[in-house]
């Protein structure tokens, strides 16, 4: 906002740079929200396939926690 | 944004997951059906060394099953259970996709530029992150393994994956001494703390054995993530073109 006034040379170049700066936050805010999205699904995909010690779970999902390292049993 | 990592994230995944449980059948499956024989007791290894119960009237028959045992070659085996492996694989390769392209993602957001060999190196780390360094802890275990408390070892594990993720990003990206310091110490610590291990060994099967399958994991993993960080690597690359 502050880059946007200091910037600003009249009425309709004031309002572009906002809006620029706003867009461009606005985009960030966003670009960070989904990327905790995606790997929060990816981290829980890892825990109910790896940790998860449900019994049928854990039967599926046997061999590959013995091949990928995973503590199983 | 969040499309181009959903999709990139899970088409590698899987695609690297095909892969890894490619090459699960040909080198580990075998080791694992072996193991959980000496864990049934179907066939036994003589307990000289490891001073647990002596089986040594059955040393010599039990000996000769097992090598024969391993010379058979792969077995038509329990197809519903290998299905369970293929998808379970793919799932997890899946979850380790979506970690990977956010990391990519918030490396953009920084100002660093993903290409394909910075994701192929990206792809070594996951492998670093997720296997090698835990492993270094706790060995890939073969199934019928006495271990220390399973909760206990999930906690040092995520520790592990944590601190050794940041550890890595920090040398990666980090600027002046006490980044790096910080990066070795983070790398350091889970080794220093140590693994929860109980005080004696409990092993039914030969340590030929656990040790082959702990290489064979290990070298399936590497194999399988540098795969997984090329094809994201790729994806991330063509999405931004």
């Amino acid at each position: 906002m502050r880059e946007g006034n200091a910037n600003a040379v009249g009425c309709d170049g004031k309002e572009n740079i906002m809006n620029a700066v706003n867009h461009s936050a606005a985009k960030s805010q966003s670009g960070l929200l989904s990327i905790l999205f995606v790997a929060l699904i990816g981290a829980t995909v890892l825990f109910v396939a790896g940790h998860a010690q449900s019994s049928t779970l854990h039967d599926a999902a046997h061999d590959m926690r013995h091949a990928t390292g995973f503590p199983c049993h | 944004m969040l499309q181009r990592m959903l999709a990139g994230g899970l088409i590698a995944g899987f695609a690297a997951g095909l892969l890894g449980v490619l090459l699960h059948f040909a080198f580990v499956q075998q080791k694992i059906l072996l193991g959980e024989e000496y864990e049934t007791g179907a066939v036994v290894h003589f307990a000289g060394a490891s001073g647990a119960e002596a089986h040594d009237a059955s040393h010599e028959a039990s000996h000769d099953t097992a090598h024969e045992h391993e010379h058979e070659g792969s077995q038509p085996g329990d197809a519903a259970r290998n299905a369970l492996t293929v998808l379970f694989t793919g799932l997890i390769y899946a979850g380790y996709g979506l970690v990977l392209v956010a990391g990519f993602a918030l490396a953009e957001h920084f100002g660093q530029k993903i290409t394909p060999p910075v994701a192929l190196l990206w792809g070594i780390a996951g492998f670093v992150t997720f296997q090698l360094a835990p492993a270094m802890g706790l060995a890939p275990e073969l199934p019928g393994t006495i271990a220390a408390d399973l909760g206990l070892r999930q906690v040092w594990w995520l520790a592990t994956v944590l601190a050794t993720a940041a550890g890595l990003a920090l040398l990666a990206y980090g600027r002046g001494v006490w980044a790096w310091v910080a990066a070795g110490a983070l790398l350091a610590a889970p080794h220093g703390v140590g693994a929860p291990h109980l005080d004696e060994f409990f092993g039914s099967a030969p340590p030929e054995l656990a040790a082959e399958f702990a290489a064979r994991v290990l070298g399936v993993g590497l194999a399988t993530w540098a795969a997984l960080g090329w094809l994201a690597g790729r994806f991330w690359t063509r999405e931004a073109g």
